[in-house]
């Protein structure tokens, strides 16, 4: 029915009373997650199930010679046991980088590449039939770091890329940035690094696969991607997709770690369909360190020309990106590591390199915030450092200088709605800033910093024009209303959300609402819960679709009350006249109206974001229908005795256009802070450094995380400002606020002791060392001190906007000498 | 070693005021007999090595990590799940709290905290200190700080922290007052 919504949302509320939208209802699934009832992955059981375990590698690189299974078949108790060759067929999440198989084929790349995968009567026998596999390995050198991957082209992690051990070069360029630099006042070049870290969900990935009789195959998963996985599944395990199901269960925490296609998910369909039984893997923690699709570690140097107020006049940025040892969403991981540095504050000229390394190190990929945090850490340090310099206030320097509204950056992104500049004034005036910054006694300091977030990848990761979220709803004749949605809740709320919009619409209570998801045989198409694009989407088709039912039964109702349809309202779960509220019918009434007259009442409702501005290639990464502001102060103690950093407040500012439900946005931006406070100070996925690249502690506890003893005191505040793509002009919220805090904390390091930390974590040895750097008269500074030198292709040229650019790629002009 | 060779033992255990005769190998943590054998999987396994506390559960209304402890060690026993902490399907206080407050996200953790809380809240009244605490023998205020440290072994990964420890003030405030 109709056509897909693209961008025309209904941004605000036409000046109606909202009832639900912006109230604090408990999630719909709340009382099944306090009581442990809800249905993870691992709670489910299945008659003849069977167990799975993968045999991984204890080889960071080497070609597997041999492989013996056949102790382990024999084994009692052991009804299958595959390896590489049974499921030959590469996947991976782009289309780009279709690089990984289920159990290695020929040849493992990190220690946890899977190898062979058992199903066995329970796990204990699972388990000693994956000890009595043997493999015999050839050793091959490691790739173990950036510098390493840049400068040893041989051996090849893999064979595709670009050269070498890089897999992905990208340059850009937007303006005339020679121009840029000599309209600065001052020029900055500064080095950082951000090391890598993990999701660390609390529950390990785990799926249950059941092949039947008539040859359809089921696999549920605790994943935020079950479209993606059920595309995965048809193409390695080469069946019709109509053949395939594919059900997310509830997410025990994501963050981006379960976002991609995963070895022991093809495994364990494979097995069932082998064994004709059902089969469960459950990973344990070491190996969900394995499979990690974390934060990339990244090298970054900013060279930034600025006026004498703070203007920027060019930006050349630098990121070189370890990516571990497949592709995952490694392209656009590194497209978003120079993608929404323009966003934020006004940069006229700009330029980006981004590197992707292979290395023997587990896959990184996407975590919460995807690519920003790294070098958004960097340039929010590098304005302190500009600040300092030219004597201004760092809080009032970013406030004179921030992107317009319904503009258009340099690098062709629409930015929408824009609230930046009131979180900073909120944040500002909460913490008393001009009271404390520059003037806290020596060991106490403050820093500030902002971001930007996108609400959803303008394009979605497999080329193609259909919507990116759709919705279907039943009417119950009895009054029940149930939303089927691909989308996923994976702690986020997004179930919730599907509930509130519609209900909204509707005047119904959320709780009436039945809300049935990510399950690909009953629900459409939703992407899945990645780039922060849900409850904008999800929000928006859930939206026509409840308008639609809405105007089918207000045709319905107008006609049985005689009144103009225009004076209906929907509320308290009735349908009346708004000028006479006592003629009305309830919603159950105005449903049986309107099944009477249209016969079975179901609708649909459908997102496609709107198209980019910019055309040129790499244009794909960074386009959003709406980008969420952030801004952060932090107030840190640092003793200088120990280094220790201890952050005691948070104050946070979140444009979030529009709350659908304000307690849920405080619990994210709370969540966003806490992961921003780990990755701040302590948290790193790490590997011993020898030629063995073994991951220094797989382990929940030897991965510091913060508990509530290193958690601060957080003060929101949320700037509502309704964006007109949103659903009830709502943006995102899940990803963005954590992005300020790590270059807000690294900032009031050195408020308080007069030290830079360039990079994270911001250990207390690290600390200590720029501390006596500084006493020894030096620069005071603990970070990298270069890049390695990188052959850049030549760069793609854009005009920007203000150059009278069209978002095309200018035209590469041959160089005669 | 495998299942036929597998030495099991009879195990009685009372989850829940309701007793499970289970048939398991001496070896099974208390975790995988509630999960595994017992059917109840309310309780959460997130690392299996005593550093989440996703698996916590009450013995005699003292918390313990139960992928830590044996099953066999627990006949006799009191043992009370997320699953029993209802009574004539009335949420107790901490739950209805955990949903008023938002104490949660995606909910994995949740069981464990909210047993965690259960028997923290008893050893706070039997007057244990904690390590912030200002004095081991004499009254203890219930503070932000005190209910951080003694949940500090409850890891929550969507960073909840700000609504459980609201939602532990408001369901035993109260009672610390009485």
């Amino acid at each position: 029915m109709g056509t897909s919504n693209n961008g025309h949302g209904n941004g605000g509320t036409n000046g109606k009373e909202l009832k639900v939208v912006g109230k604090p209802f408990r999630k719909v699934d709340a009382r099944a997650k306090c009581a442990g009832q809800t249905k993870f992955a691992d709670d489910i059981v299945l008659p003849r199930m069977l167990f799975a375990k993968l045999l991984r590698s204890h080889e960071p690189h080497a070609i597997i010679k041999s492989i013996d299974t056949s102790k382990a078949r024999a084994l009692p108790g052991v009804l299958a046991v595959i390896t590489g060759k049974d499921l030959p067929i590469p996947y991976g999440i782009l289309p780009v980088s279709q690089d990984e198989h289920t159990l290695c084929l020929d040849r493992v790349r990190f220690i946890g590449d899977p190898v062979a995968a058992v199903a066995a009567v329970d796990e204990d026998t699972a388990f000693d039939a994956m000890n009595l596999i043997e493999v015999e390995y050839e050793k091959l050198n490691t790739i173990t770091s950036i510098e390493e991957a840049v400068m040893i082209d041989e051996p090849r992690i893999h064979e595709y890329g670009d050269g070498g051990n890089v897999h992905k070069k990208v340059h850009l360029e937007f303006g005339d940035l020679d121009k840029g630099f000599a309209e600065a006042d001052l020029i900055r070049e500064d080095v950082f690094f951000y090391e890598g870290n993990t999701h660390l969900p609390m529950e390990q990935h785990a799926a249950v696969a059941h092949y039947d009789p008539d040859n359809k195959l089921t696999l549920w998963s605790s994943t935020q991607t079950p479209h993606y996985v059920h595309r995965a599944l048809a193409k390695v395990l080469e069946m019709r997709p109509a053949h395939i199901r594919v059900i997310a269960t509830p997410n025990g925490g994501g963050f981006g770690g379960k976002s991609d296609p995963f070895n022991h998910e093809v495994a364990v369909c494979k097995l069932a369909m082998l064994t004709g039984r059902p089969v469960k893997i459950t990973l344990t923690r070491e190996e969900v360190f394995y499979c990690h699709r974390g934060r990339h570690p990244v090298l970054m140097k900013s060279r930034i020309g600025v006026k004498k107020d703070g203007a920027i006049t060019a930006l050349d940025f630098q990121s070189l990106l370890d990516g571990g040892a497949y592709g995952s969403y490694g392209v656009a991981s590194t497209f978003y590591t120079g993608a929404l540095q323009t966003v934020t504050y006004d940069v006229p000229r700009y330029r980006f390199r981004g590197l992707r390394a292979f290395t023997n190190k587990p896959p990184c990929g996407p975590k919460r915030g995807h690519g920003t945090p790294q070098p958004r850490f960097a340039l929010e340090i590098q304005l302190d450092k500009i600040a300092d310099q030219l004597n201004l206030d760092p809080a009032e320097m970013r406030l004179k200088h921030l992107v317009p509204p319904n503009s258009l950056t340099a690098n062709y992104l629409r930015v929408g709605s824009m609230g930046l500049g009131k979180c900073i004034e909120k944040i500002v005036e909460g913490s008393d800033w001009k009271q404390k910054y520059r003037k806290l006694p020596f060991g106490k300091g403050v820093g500030i910093a902002c971001s930007s977030y996108i609400c959803g990848a303008g394009l979605p990761i497999y080329w193609n024009n259909m919507p990116h979220s759709g919705v279907q709803l039943g009417l119950d004749r009895q009054g029940g209303v149930r939303v089927q949605c691909g989308s996923i809740d994976i702690g986020q709320g997004s179930d919730s959300v599907l509930a509130y919009v519609v209900a909204e619409v509707l005047g119904i209570d959320p709780f009436d609402i039945r809300v049935v998801t990510a399950d690909t045989d009953l629900t459409p198409v939703d992407l899945g819960s990645y780039s922060s694009r849900v409850t904008l989407m999800t929000g928006n088709a859930a939206l026509q679709a409840a308008e639609r039912a809405r105007e089918l039964l207000s045709i319905a109702v107008a006609e049985k009350l005689k009144a103009p349809i225009e004076n209906l309202s929907f509320a308290d779960r009735r349908v009346f006249d708004v000028e006479n509220p006592e003629m009305g019918v309830t919603f159950a009434e105005a449903v049986v109206l309107a099944e009477t007259k249209f016969g079975t009442i179901g609708t649909v409702g459908s997102y496609t974001p709107p198209a980019s501005p910019g055309k040129f290639k790499g244009a794909g990464v960074g386009p959003s229908p709406a980008y969420s502001y952030s801004a952060a102060i932090a107030e840190a103690d640092v003793d200088p005795e120990t280094g220790i950093v201890t952050v005691e407040r948070i104050w946070i500012g979140h444009d979030i256009g529009q709350s659908i439900n304000p307690m849920l946005v405080m619990g994210q931006v709370e969540g966003g802070v806490y992961m921003g406070l780990g990755e701040a100070l302590m948290e790193e996925m790490i590997y011993r450094a020898n030629r063995n690249v073994v991951h220094k502690f797989p382990s929940l506890l030897e991965y510091k995380s913060p508990t509530t003893m290193e958690m601060c005191d957080v003060k929101t505040y949320l700037i509502e400002d309704a964006d007109p793509n949103g659903p009830f002009g709502a943006k995102e919220v899940g990803q963005g606020p954590l992005l300020p805090v790590m270059p807000a904390i690294a900032n009031a390091v050195y408020d308080a002791v007069g030290v830079r930390v360039d990079e994270v974590p911001i250990t207390p040895e690290k600390v200590l060392m720029a501390l006596r750097d500084k006493a020894k008269g030096k620069e005071g500074r603990f970070g990298p001190k270069d890049v390695p030198a990188v052959e850049w292709p030549t760069p793609m040229k854009v005009q920007t906007p203000a150059e009278g650019g069209d978002g095309r790629e200018m035209p590469r002009v041959a160089i005669h000498s | 070693m495998n299942e036929n060779e597998r030495q099991t033992i009879s195990v009685n255990l009372k989850i829940n005021s309701v007793n499970h005769a289970l048939q398991i190998e001496p070896r099974v943590s208390l975790l995988d007999a509630l999960r595994e054998f017992a059917g109840l999987t309310g309780t959460k396994k997130g690392c299996n090595q005593g550093a989440c506390g996703a698996c916590t559960v009450l013995v005699d209304g003292t918390r313990i990590n139960s992928c830590f402890a044996l099953a066999v060690q627990y006949e006799g026993r009191d043992i009370t799940t997320i699953e029993g902490l209802a009574e004539d399907g009335e949420l107790h206080a901490l739950q209805s709290a955990f949903i008023e407050h938002d104490g949660f996200q995606c909910g994995y953790c949740t069981p464990g905290q909210i047993c965690s809380a259960v028997g923290m809240f008893k050893e706070f009244q039997r007057g244990l200190p904690s390590a912030v605490s200002e004095t081991m023998t004499g009254e203890i205020e219930f503070s932000d700080e005190e209910i951080k440290e003694r949940m500090s072994g409850n890891l929550c990964r969507c960073g909840a922290y700000v609504g459980i420890t609201e939602a532990i003030h408001e369901a035993f405030d109260a009672e610390v007052k009485r």
